[in-house]
This record gives C-alpha cells, sequence and structure tokens, in this order.
C-alpha cells in the first residue's frame, strides 16, 4: 500500500476566539475521489482554504505523500501540485479561452526582450484541452469565457488545472450552480480526473452528486469530522441524516408530512 | 444564461474534429470581441458630423493639425491611464502632475538656468516618484485608488504652488529651451502639427505592445478581471501595479515638460481638465471601467474622437459652448454601445462565423 497522496493528521482551526475546525484527520490517494460532505457553516470552506494555501492551520500537520508541507502562499500549494477549482471557476469572463488558460504561465515565442505571447499556440493547447473533457462545444480559442456556460467553464478551469500538472484538485462546490444536464458533465469530467490517477476531493452538499462519483466520503458537522466512510457502507438517507446533524432530518421531514395530511390551520400544500 | 446557444451543440459535434486556429479571414465574432470596434464606429460618425458642418477647414490640413495637437498630448496621458484602468485601478493625479512636471522643468531651466536635460529628468523623474507613492499607498492602505490619487492630486497642487512662489516668486515661469530640446520635444512641423504627435505614435506602440502582444499584458488583463485569482496565478500583482502607476505618472510629467519646452513658459494651473478628458477618451475607447478589458487601439480611438469634438465644434456654426453637451453625450452612447457590443461578443459562438470561412 502506497502512502496516501494527501494527509490530514488532527487539523484545528481558530480565528481568535472562535474555534472553526477541530481536529480533522483525512487521506486521500492518488486516483480516488473524496466527497467532503456538510451543511453550510460546517467549515468546508476554511477546510478548502487551508489546503490551498490561503489560510494556515492552528495546529496539525498536512503531508504529501509522506512528507509535511506547510503552505504559506496558494501559489506554493499550486506549486506542490494542489489546484483549486471554485464554484464560478475562478476564470476571468471578458478574456479569451486561451488567455486565461495561461494567466501566469504564458507560452512565448521570438527573442530577447521583444518575445511575444503565443496567441495560437496557447488556444490550441487550451482547446484541445478542454475538447479532450468532452467540451466539443468550444473549438475558438478567441472566445470569450464569460460566453461559457456554468459547466464549461468549470471544464475550462479543470483542464486548466489538469494541463499545469495537478495531483490533488480541489473542486469547490463544482455542481451546485448547474441545471441537471450540465452538473451530470462536470461529474463526467470528476470522474475523468480520477482515471488520470489524479487525487480529487469534492466539495458539496448534494448527496446524489456525492455518491455517484464518490469512493470517500466525510460529513463536516460543526467543524468536526462526524463520518468517515466509504462507498457502499451508508445509505443516501443515512448521509442526508447526518449533514443535517443527525436525527433532525427526520423529525423535520415527518414534520413537513404532517403539515401535507392536514393542512388545516396552516397554507393549503402547493398544487 | 447561455441555453440558446446550448441548441448548436449537436451540430458542432460532427465537425468536432478539426480545431480552427482562427485569426484569419474575417469572422463576426472575432471583429465583435475587438474592443475597439464601438469606438471605431463613433470616430467615424464624429468625423463625419463634423466634416459636413465644419465644411472645409475642419477637413483640411490645419483642422487636422488642430484636433491631433490636442489628441497628441492627451493621449499620451491618456494610454497608460487606460491600462491602469484595465488592471483595475483608477488614477486622477495626473491632473496635478501635468503642470507639476511643466513648472519643474521651466523652475530647474528656466529660472535656474540648469541645463535643459536635468530639467527633463527631474520631471521625469518627479513623476516616476509620485507613481511609486501613489502605488505602494494603494496597495498597502487598500484604499480604492481614487481615492488615494484625489489626495496626491491635491498635495501635488499644494506642493506646485508652494514651491513655485517660494522658489520663483510666481506661478508662471519662462523657459527657453535649446534648439536640440526645442528640436526634439518642441517643435512645430511644417509650422502647424506639433512634434508631440510623434511621441504619441511611439507611446501607442510601446504599450499597445505591452498590452497585446506581450505576456504583461495577459497579466494586466488578469488583475482587472479578477485580482484574487491572479495572484494566485503567480502574477506578481503588487509589482505592476505599482509599475503601471509609475508610467501614468511618468506620461503625466512628459506632457507637462514637453509643454513648457513648446511654449516656452509653464504655469502652475493648467492640468487639471486632463483628468477627466483622460477617462472620457478611454471609455469612450472601450475599455471597461472596472477593469479587465479593453484595447490600446480602442484608446487612441477614443482619444481621437474627444479632440475632434473638442476643436471641431470651432469649424462649425454652432456657439464653442455646446462642446461640452456633445462630449456628455457622446460618452453616454460610446458606453451603452461598448457595453451592447461587450454582450455580444460574449454571447456570439463561433457557429456563425466558421459558416463564412
Amino acid at each position: 500500500m502506497t502512502l496516501p497522496l494527501l494527509k490530514l493528521t488532527a487539523i484545528n482551526k481558530s480565528f481568535g476566539p472562535i474555534d472553526v475546525l477541530h481536529a480533522i484527520s483525512l487521506e486521500v490517494n492518488a486516483g480516488e475521489v473524496l466527497c467532503l460532505l456538510g451543511d453550510n457553516g460546517a467549515g468546508k470552506s476554511t477546510l478548502i482554504k487551508i489546503l490551498s494555501g490561503v489560510f494556515k492551520p492552528s495546529s496539525g500537520t498536512i503531508e504529501m505523500q509522506g512528507k509535511v508541507v506547510n503552505f504559506n502562499s496558494p501559489r506554493e500549494a499550486s506549486n506542490n501540485g494542489i489546484a483549486t477549482v471554485h464554484q464560478f471557476g475562478g476564470t476571468f469572463p471578458l478574456m479569451s479561452i486561451g488567455r486565461s488558460f495561461f494567466v501566469g504561465e504564458e507560452p512565448k515565442k521570438g527573442w530577447g526582450p521583444l518575445k511575444i505571447y503565443d496567441r495560437k499556440l496557447a488556444n490550441q493547447i487550451a482547446v484541445k484541452a478542454v475538447r479532450e473533457l468532452g467540451i466539443t462545444r468550444i473549438d475558438d480559442g478567441d472566445r470569450l469565457v464569460g460566453g461559457l456556460s456554468g459547466g464549461e467553464r468549470q471544464a475550462l478551469a479543470i483542464a486548466r488545472a489538469v494541463h499545469f500538472g495537478a495531483r490533488v484538485l480541489i473542486l469547490d462546490e463544482p455542481t451546485a450552480a448547474l441545471g441537471v444536464k450540465e452538473a451530470a458533465h462536470v461529474l463526467r469530467i470528476v470522474l475523468q480526473a480520477r482515471q488520470k490517477g489524479i487525487a480529487v476531493i469534492f466539495i458539496t452538499h448534494n448527496v446524489v452528486h456525492a455518491l455517484t462519483v464518490g469512493d470517500h466520503f466525510a460529513v463536516l458537522i460543526k467543524g468536526a469530522k462526524a463520518a468517515d466512510f466509504r462507498k457502499g457502507e451508508k445509505s443516501r438517507e443515512e448521509i442526508t441524516d447526518l449533514m443535517a446533524g443527525g436525527e433532525h432530518m427526520a423529525e423535520l421531514e415527518a414534520e413537513i408530512e404532517s403539515y401535507l395530511v392536514d393542512p388545516v390551520g396552516h397554507p393549503p400544500p402547493v398544487a | 444564461m447561455n441555453n440558446k446557444t446550448q441548441g448548436s451543440s449537436l451540430g458542432q459535434v460532427s465537425s468536432a474534429s478539426q480545431v480552427s486556429s482562427s485569426g484569419h479571414g474575417f469572422s463576426l465574432g472575432a471583429l465583435l470581441r475587438r474592443p475597439e470596434t464601438g469606438s471605431f464606429l463613433g470616430l467615424v460618425a464624429v468625423f463625419v458630423f463634423f466634416a459636413i458642418f465644419g465644411g472645409k477647414n475642419f477637413a483640411s490640413i490645419t483642422g487636422a493639425a488642430s484636433w491631433l495637437n490636442v489628441a497628441a498630448s492627451l493621449g499620451i496621458v491618456a494610454i497608460p491611464i487606460g491600462l491602469l484602468m484595465i488592471a483595475g485601478e483608477l488614477d486622477i493625479s495626473i491632473g496635478s502632475l501635468v503642470p507639476a512636471g511643466s513648472m519643474t522643468t521651466a523652475i530647474i531651466s528656466g529660472h535656474f538656468h540648469a541645463p535643459i536635460l536635468v530639467g527633463i529628468g527631474a520631471a521625469l523623474a518627479l513623476g516616476a516618484v509620485v507613481g511609486l507613492i501613489n502605488g505602494i499607498l494603494v496597495l498597502r492602505t487598500a484604499v480604492p485608488s481614487f481615492i488615494v490619487t484625489m489626495g496626491t492630486l491635491f498635495a501635488m497642487a499644494g506642493l506646485t504652488l508652494g514651491f513655485s512662489v517660494i522658489l520663483t516668486g510666481t506661478t508662471s515661469v519662462p523657459l527657453v529651451a535649446g534648439p536640440e530640446a526645442k528640436w526634439l520635444l518642441g517643435r512645430f512641423i511644417g509650422g502647424i502639427f506639433q512634434v508631440t504627435i510623434f511621441w504619441w505614435i511611439a507611446a501607442a506602440i510601446v504599450f499597445g505592445f505591452i498590452l497585446h502582444y506581450s505576456h504583461w499584458g495577459n497579466w494586466i488583463l488578469a488583475m482587472g478581471g479578477d485580482k484574487v485569482s491572479a495572484r494566485n496565478a503567480g502574477i506578481p500583482t503588487e509589482r505592476m501595479t505599482v509599475l503601471l502607476f509609475m508610467c501614468s505618472g511618468v506620461s503625466a510629467t512628459f506632457v507637462g515638460m514637453s509643454q513648457a519646452i513648446l511654449y516656452n513658459s509653464a504655469q502652475v494651473s493648467a492640468g487639471q481638465s486632463y483628468i477627466f478628458n483622460s477617462i472620457v477618451a478611454v471609455v469612450v475607447g472601450g475599455v471597461l471601467l472596472t477593469g479587465g478589458y479593453g484595447s490600446v487601439v480602442g484608446i487612441v480611438l477614443g482619444t481621437l474622437t474627444f479632440a475632434i469634438v473638442n476643436q471641431g465644434i470651432y469649424y462649425t456654426a454652432f456657439d464653442a459652448n455646446w462642446a461640452s453637451l456633445i462630449i456628455g453625450v457622446l460618452l453616454l452612447v460610446a458606453v451603452l454601445m461598448n457595453t451592447r457590443f461587450r454582450k455580444l461578443a460574449l454571447t456570439y459562438t463561433s457557429s456563425k462565423g466558421r459558416a463564412k470561412k
């Protein structure tokens, strides 16, 4: 058994007197999708920011393939192969596909101080990389990113991360703002990335999406890890209950049902 | 947001194998995507309008010289201001830096009779230093650059006035430059065209190269699009911001200095109009006020449009007092048109463009 690609041990994070994360330990292997589930405010975003180098943990260690790493900046995290893709793709709406794909890593041609940005090459590589993820509608690298759909932007951002050698891909609610069909595209791309041997951390509160792609699941509640299980060990209902904080969800569902049965004295159910 | 275009994806799959390298041949999409398309149409409209109402004199060489001269000195300032705006910042301190530059040159080389090179160097250095201060203040305080540069605008106006009175006892200083300096910076070519026009062309070429052909241009566009993402992508956003502020500072003192040499004197108060005029020129030129979008060609066209309205009015039968009204309306129309073009560029899919090829 090889060492996990990314391993968190007892990560704590507090902002002043407020504890946001308590003793989070997680492991992600290459070629595996870890789904990080949790309701709003559970600490998912803070954990991502620690992984992507925006925050430093108050205590605890991060190891990559057995080696302890400390990220002082997002740049250091990405140099270590950790790429984060945010909900809206983190891209530049008024830049062309080729330009935004290569931001900060522009291909150049020419000599001396007159090196010019190689637009043709950038467009070619960017379009090819996105098409490899199955987004065949994109064929012109000069098109502006803002004209792409939400799923296509996600695909562009994931393609960029893969192209620049990401080993750990953190996807922050990639399907939250998408329609059914677009979300399915993104889930397929997640599986493609997994197939390439990339460790994917998939943050979501959509249990169905998580179950579709996940190999390994962790549920965060109020900054602590409430459950950690592998595919097939828990049902959808059990996970939903866990995310909502235990029994409350079943009670709430029962309550909703009672309203449906007896509408007297309450707003009538929607037809 | 883009569901309508989704429908055409089926047709695209069949031609999936050929990845178009694009960029050659006519394409409506490519045209719409250029930030200067709108401003070019605006320039043509304004030119035609004044050619009709201004008559022969407006279209003559003398007429052209009158608006080209105005455009040149404004344009030298407007290009770096435009780049700053594309990067998401604003610099209004140029309004004081233009007179500060001309007073520096006039006081050092005119009043104290130092060699003209010292005066020129001091003016340019002043612009660089104020730009450096602007940049550092914007980065360190995180106060919007509009406010920071408003502070330096007033501070520099005060410093210029204060030092002029202390050092020379007056607010207007004569300057007699040598023939070399005159030839280079303060000459009328053919008796009517200011040599500044050539400096403007040079600035447009240099900054055009930077924005559109070098990788720095990509950085500038990215900074204006999303500064945090740009920094995370490894772009030295802080250094770029400071350098851009220094460019606008130097360009402003350059214009001031060259005007002092051209007109053989410098006044304390002659530059506030540059603030809004340059912003108008840049915005008419298709630069997005909030950053991330724009082109140098657009800024040049915007500057020409502004100068034509500003000067063209004198060739018409209209009272010159109406010029500001035209500029105001022009600005609004230009902004609306540029917004429209930007929307079209965003939603444009290449399917139609491909059919034309």
